[in-house]
């Protein structure tokens, strides 16, 4: 799923000023939806878009680590500047949308981003 | 890459935001010397995991970082509270972090295990009130 459709399913806001041109150039083969950095270090491993209610610095550093692409804060969560500027400088595209993370993982799912099990 | 590289990093202890900051340096590095991504994976989840118990735990202390053709070493020193039971703290699930810490989203008990699972070898020694140390390699061959 391109990153533009998984942006107009969440109904989502780009925070790191990216086009729509470019999300359109991101393929997204998976997500996940997770509060907790030690889940995600544990049992992510496809590529993909991390959906999170947690906004700290260690968000975008776990989603480095990782190699996720892009981050969707939800709940209307937006993060501070310096958070802003830390995705920027790592290259990581930041979205935040209204919907609860249950809401908006089910949204993408639905739509067909599903994870394939290993 | 032919030669040994050695990187020496001090980990903070007193600034949760900024913890990280050693293994996406080191991240950066693999990348230039173009090191396999799968290795890098393994090497910056597994650095990452040990940063953030370094900062958690026991205050900060320092890593030092090995990369030769064959293999990255990472070692991980400080002079926090010690654990008292390793082979506890190995078990998926266990925990001793705050409730702040968790908040944060760690202290899940997936530290130790992430490390294991990440790296080929994994050396935990410990004394109580004295500090830990963290062996951990990764082979690239």
């Amino acid at each position: 799923m391109q990153l533009s459709i998984a942006k107009e399913i969440l109904n989502a806001q780009i925070l790191t000023g990216e086009t729509e041109k470019q999300l359109s150039d991101v393929e997204l083969l998976s997500a996940c939806g997770s509060d907790l950095m030690s889940d995600v270090l544990a049992f992510v491993k496809h590529q993909g878009m991390l959906l999170t209610g947690l906004v700290n610095p260690q968000v975008i550093r776990t989603a480095e680590m990782m190699d996720i692409c892009a981050i969707c804060f939800v709940r209307g969560k937006k993060p501070g500047d310096d958070i802003v500027q830390l995705a920027k400088e790592r290259n990581l595209i930041l979205l935040t949308t209204d919907f609860p993370l249950y809401i908006a993982c089910g949204k993408l799912y639905k739509n067909g981003l599903v994870c394939k099990e290993d | 890459m032919d030669k040994t590289m050695s990187l020496h990093y001090d980990i903070d202890g007193k600034d949760f935001s900024i913890a990280g900051e050693a293994s996406s340096s080191v991240k950066i590095v693999l990348k230039q010397l173009g090191v396999s991504p799968e290795i890098i994976r393994k090497v910056a989840i597994a650095m990452y995991e040990a940063e953030i118990n370094s900062v958690i735990h026991a205050y900060g202390g320092y890593v030092d970082v090995e990369i030769s053709p064959k293999s990255i070493k990472i070692v991980f020193v400080d002079n926090g509270p010690g654990i008292e039971n390793i082979e506890l703290a190995m078990q998926e699930g266990y925990s001793t972090a705050t409730e702040e810490i968790r908040n944060l989203g760690f202290g899940a008990g997936m530290g130790l295990p992430n490390m294991k699972n990440y790296t080929d070898i994994l050396n935990v020694s410990s004394i109580v009130d004295v500090g830990t140390t963290v062996e951990m390699v990764v082979f690239i061959k």
